[in-house]
């Protein structure tokens, strides 16, 4: 029940901002303050949480008997961090937005529907459900965009929503080539994951997986699927890339953790190499053209490529290493590190990367525009701007003491068993990722002072008290994750080892 | 005891902390936080020294639920150990002082001590550390520390940008231990630093390879020695902390550490890097014309007998454990004091030219008494340090019997010939009679005392020449000490020193021959770096490039689908004349049919029959009454519309 308030919370605050007509200030206290409630919900959830005890908090209602969907919710050591990073992240979002924006009421109401899709797709453990909010996270996310956008935003907005909508169709034909491969026939995931549709049936099973692949392929996004990020992020406003790529880009990799690997087992363990050749590419393609990048903007959307690559050279190499060894305990435990590896990193990059955007959000609100080229020698008139930027940065090239490090090192560490050679290429991404970081905040915090043309260098503002309680609270988190990674990992851990189980299988 | 070792990392850590997060507010309690939290570090390495404790923490998950056996932040001091903390704990100390007073570190001192004490925690972890994440941990901050303290003073140019080069040249070597760690989890299912022994194929050739990697680029060994002459930007202080206890020995502590545990790839692998470098880069430094990079390039040298010497040890000779670890802490205490004192006068006479430090030990006597003991030893003149730790060296990779054993041992003499040179060339100038100009501050005298405390070590340790001593400290390192180095030997690197050295300085006009391009430009090796830098942002443009036609050809889908739009309305058109044609084939068809025979008509009755229940069958598909098939195609003829509302609008 506790869960179902979590996730209906924010689009009933919603409804009610916009039913009463609130005042604009009004809008934005009370979306903080929905978004405080949902994070002292999810508090208590993780308080009540037993890491060993698999889904709990689930509750299941009838809602189309007739092919077996229901209203099922539930949290596991896989979706309670996500939902935990969706709690904080919209709460930084809120508190962001209170420096003002544009038509409030409607932005917060936005927002918080978003916020329910998102929070529903980590709970939900019935297919049509999963899609449900799946799908209304691209509606909602569109708006967003088009709305409260920048630049050319309502193309940008429409490559997005054209693009990830093509994707879930191919998604919903995937869930539907699940349905039809259930004996008796479901939608339900934890039945499809106890009894594994199209067993034994090689092909079918393939077909099926690669559907359910690109869709969430799209959404992660991988090489090749990932051109709609680079303009959906430059022309959404700071709040909004921060949820698309903190929040919406784990809906696609959690797709794979909770969906495609425990109901599909065989078809992950043969497509398994395939699958980390897709990671490793994204790994280096999206840190090779970020590195070309002229815009910080674009340079972190790039980044996100490389990071969800990370994600699925783990998951892939849990994949290869179910298939290689039945019996090994040591393989089982590799695929166990690099399963809560991939698990971690999507929290830590949620986490990091929602602060590199809400940091860069500083720089259009104060000159509108991100370009290299038109800011230079920052770090001597807004310190605090080069003080948060930096330590989002060095977070996100894998610093040690920061989470992306715990991440990274245990997908690397765990993978090498199962696929030496694509862990080998894809530790240069790491490298390369320091290096483009390096050289960003060299072009915009050293150097000569340089602003855009009409704006006097000295009265650029620097963080305000509001932009800096929504990004340190991120950037806080980041740095527990690095130095006690076992808060997180206590979690995640049990819930990797039953997944590697399931592939296994 | 645990508490001991766990403080040892914690205080510097938390006091680090406390001052970068305190800013300005800190500047004023920067140096004496950093000076006590040294002397406490001190003291705490001595116990832990002592004690010899254990300490486990737990890291990438707590007991059971850990993710892998070793995943925890275990701390552990044997005897290699506890030389390495207090050796980094004392030289850490001794250059805080003069750090204290320094003309570069005079602003922001919270900062700059704030990351000074990060970085000593960084480098107390990694002399600790039992397992992978904590080497990483450690091995890691220490790298993104130096790049702070490196770029320091950031508002001049140039200095990010040989942070950044020493942080990522660096890290493409750190990238080895990544490996390694891996290949150490996949071979022995835990993540010890003593998993590495005993790899099974091919696990044990990767782990190596990935260990040798990072320890050759932490420790500025050929061909990634580069980053070093850029580093040299950075204040006085950081080059004397980063250059002589830490950082760099760093690697070469590394190789020591998991020794016997190297494959013989590696343990070759080693020697002969270690090796190229004492040549090459001793080479190198004879060339220089500036006191910093001249001490750099000699680093770099001297820490190749350090690496070569852990080859050996991994090649199954004990001595070659007893001749690394004696070399690498003289060589710290010796460089240190060096650095200290090219500081003083940087920020005395406002130079680290050898133009204009001409007879600079005349006017400051005490600062060029130190200098003048540092190269000494340095030099490798009998009795100070360097010269009975040289010969160790050399012993070492005797016993450990490599094939090209006579090559190495000619190498190495000839390096430490090198270095008696560009020793010498330090004492020539800094001696030389005429005086480069007048002015320059006075000395700070707290500066000046740790010069001459580090130059004092460095001529004490010469004492290691001691039967005594020897077997004491190889009891220590728990390693079995046999033969010292012959007299014969001794004599023979000794005289050569002296032979080499006394040359120089009757004329110094030798070394100065040296002071060409490629040697003076470090071999072009900061140049190398700069090019795979470069070569990397072409790549990426070009991969840029690629991915914005992979942009123009999913965009080219819509479009192509209008394209065929408007094909299919002009189509249209003609659809009316083919009509009419239709009608007349049919014409002429039903001409055709009635010459055809009757026998086949009936099979064709009998397949469209079949034919039509089938789609008939087919048809009712879709009727299932079964919702998410509606669904489905409801889902599917919305996107088509949507795709269609967007090309029409």
């Amino acid at each position: 029940m506790l869960l179902t308030v979590v996730v209906l919370l924010p689009v009933l605050a919603g409804l009610v901002l916009v039913a009463a007509r609130v005042p604009d200030r009004v809008a934005s206290w009370a979306w903080v303050a929905t978004s405080s409630a949902v994070v002292a919900l999810v508090a208590w959830i993780w308080w009540g949480f037993d890491a060993g005890g698999g889904v709990q908090n689930d509750v299941k209602l009838r809602w189309i008997p007739t092919v077996d969907a229901s209203y099922h919710v539930g949290v596991d050591g896989l979706s309670l961090p996500l939902l935990g990073l969706t709690a904080v992240l919209f709460w930084c979002c809120a508190v962001w937005s209170l420096r003002g924006t544009p038509r409030p009421r409607s932005h917060a109401a936005l927002f918080l529907l978003l916020q329910t899709t998102c929070l529903g797709t980590f709970a939900a453990l019935d297919l049509i459900l999963f899609f449900l909010f799946f799908d209304l996270s691209i509606v909602a996310m569109y708006f967003v965009i088009a709305g409260w956008g920048h630049g050319d935003r309502r193309r940008s907005a429409l490559t997005f929503f054209l693009y990830t909508f093509l994707g879930s169709l191919a998604l919903l034909l995937g869930f539907i080539g699940l349905f039809l491969g259930s004996e008796p026939r479901t939608f339900d995931i934890v039945r499809l994951v106890e009894d594994p549709p199209w067993a034994g049936q090689d092909a079918t099973a393939s077909w099926v997986l690669l559907a359910l692949f690109v869709g969430l392929a799209v959404k992660t996004p991988l090489f090749p699927f990932h051109t709609w990020l680079p303009p959906a992020h430059t022309d959404a406003p700071a709040e909004g890339s921060a949820v698309l790529a903190g929040v919406l880009l784990k809906l696609g990799t959690f797709g794979f953790v909770r969906i495609v690997m425990p109901t599909l087992p065989e078809a992950w363990q043969r497509w398994g190499t395939w699958i980390v050749v897709v990671g490793v590419v994204s790994v280096l393609w999206g840190a090779l053209v970020a590195l070309a990048q002229d815009d910080l903007k674009r340079m972190i959307a790039y980044t996100s490529v490389n990071h969800m690559g990370y994600v699925l050279l783990g998951l892939g190499a849990v994949g290869v290493l179910a298939r290689g060894s039945t019996d090994a305990a040591d393989a089982a435990g590799a695929a166990g590190v690099a399963a809560t590896g991939a698990v971690v990193q999507m929290v830590s990059h949620g986490l990091l990367t929602g602060a590199l955007f809400l940091v860069a959000g500083v720089l259009w609100n104060r000159g509108g525009t991100y370009a290299f080229a038109r800011w230079g020698g920052l770090g001597r008139v807004v310190p605090g701007f080069a003080v948060l930027l930096s330590v989002a940065a060095f977070g996100s090239l894998g610093l040690p003491g920061l989470s992306g490090f715990v991440a990274e090192f245990q997908v690397f560490a765990g993978s090498l068993a199962a696929v030496p050679v694509a862990v080998a290429i894809a530790v240069v991404g790491i490298l390369l990722t320091a290096g483009l970081f390096l050289r960003a905040l060299q072009r915009l915090l050293t150097g000569d002072l340089r602003v855009p043309e009409g704006l006097d260098a000295t009265a650029v503002g620097d963080v305000t008290t509001t932009e800096r309680v929504a990004v340190v609270p991120l950037l806080a988190l980041s740095v527990a994750v690095g130095l006690v990674p076992w808060l997180l990992v206590d979690v995640v851990g049990p819930a990797a080892d039953g997944l590697v189980a399931l592939v296994a299988r | 005891m645990s508490a001991a070792l766990l403080l040892l990392v914690l205080l510097p850590a938390a006091g680090g902390a406390v001052l970068l997060l305190g800013r300005h507010r800190l500047d004023r309690v920067g140096a004496p936080l950093a000076l006590g939290l040294g002397a406490v570090g001190l003291a705490l390495a001595v116990v832990a020294a002592v004690g010899r404790p254990v300490v486990t923490v737990p890291f990438l998950g707590r007991g059971a639920a850990a993710v892998a056996d070793g995943a925890d932040l275990a701390l552990a001091v044997d005897g290699l150990s506890a030389v390495l903390t207090v050796t980094v704990a004392a030289v850490a100390l001794t250059v805080t002082v003069p750090a204290a007073v320094d003309h570069e570190a005079r602003t922001s001192r919270a900062r700059f001590f704030g990351y000074w004490l990060l970085f000593v925690a960084a480098m107390q972890l990694t002399v600790t550390a039992a397992t992978f994440p904590v080497l990483l941990l450690g091995w890691e901050v220490m790298g993104a520390t130096s790049y702070a303290l490196i770029g320091f003073r950031w508002r001049l140019a140039g200095r990010t940008a040989a942070g950044t080069t020493a942080l990522l040249t660096t890290r493409a070597a750190d990238l080895g231990l990544y490996v390694a760690a891996g290949a150490v989890l996949a071979g022995s299912g835990g993540l010890h630093l003593s998993g590495l022994g005993g790899l099974p194929d091919p696990w044990a050739a990767v782990a190596t390879t990935g260990v040798v990697v990072a320890a050759l680029g932490k420790s500025a060994q050929l061909p990634l020695s580069g980053w070093l002459s850029a580093a040299m930007q950075g204040p006085s202080p950081v080059s004397a902390l980063l250059h002589s206890a830490t950082m760099v020995a760093a690697g070469g502590y590394l190789l020591l550490r998991v020794g016997p545990d190297l494959t013989a790839g590696g343990a070759t692998a080693a020697v002969w890097a270690g090796a190229a470098t004492a040549l090459v880069l001793g080479l190198a430094a004879v060339a220089q014309t500036d006191l910093k990079q001249l001490l750099a390039a000699s680093t770099a040298a001297q820490t190749g007998f350090v690496v070569a010497a852990a080859g050996a040890y991994a090649a199954g000779a004990g001595t070659g454990l007893l001749a690394g670890t004696e070399h690498l802490v003289a060589h710290a205490v010796v460089k240190a004091g060096l650095f200290v004192a090219a500081g003083i006068w940087l920020g005395a006479l406002g130079t680290r030219a050898f133009a204009e430090l001409r007879g600079a030990a005349r006017r400051y006597p005490l600062v060029g008494a130190a200098v003048v003991a540092g190269a000494a030893a340095l030099a490798g003149i009998p009795p100070l340090s360097l010269w009975v730790t040289k010969d160790e060296v050399l012993l070492g990779l005797e016993q450990a019997h490599l094939p090209g054993g006579a090559v190495l041992h000619v190498v190495l003499l000839v390096a430490g010939a090198l270095s008696a040179a560009y020793a010498a060339k330090v004492v020539a100038v800094v001696l030389a009679p005429t005086a480069g100009r007048d002015g320059g501050s006075p000395a700070p005298v707290p500066a000046v005392a740790a010069a001459l405390a580090l130059a004092a070590a460095a001529v004490g340790l010469g004492g290691l020449a001691l039967p005594g001593v020897r077997d004491a400290v190889a009891g220590v390192l728990d390693v079995e000490p046999g033969a010292a180095p012959a007299p014969s030997a001794l004599a023979i690197s000794g005289g050569l020193a002296v032979l080499v050295a006394a040359a120089v300085l009757w004329r110094p006009g030798l070394a100065r021959a040296a002071e060409r391009a490629p040697m003076q430009g470090w071999w072009s090796l900061p140049a190398l770096l700069a090019a795979a830098g470069s070569a990397a942002v072409r790549l990426a443009g070009a991969v840029d490039r690629a991915d914005a036609g992979l942009d123009r050809a999913v965009r080219s889908v819509p479009t192509g689908a209008l394209a065929a739009a408007r094909g299919a309305g002009t189509a249209d058109g003609g659809i009316d004349r083919g009509v009419h044609g239709v009608a007349g084939l049919a014409v002429t068809g039903a001409r055709h049919a009635a010459v055809a025979d009757d026998r086949g008509v009936d099979g064709v009755v009998r397949d469209v029959a079949t034919g039509a229940g089938r789609a008939g069958r087919a048809a009712r598909r879709p009727q299932t009454g079964l919702l998410h098939q509606y669904y489905a195609q409801v889902a599917a003829g919305l996107g088509a519309l949507l795709v269609l509302l967007i090309l029409v609008r």
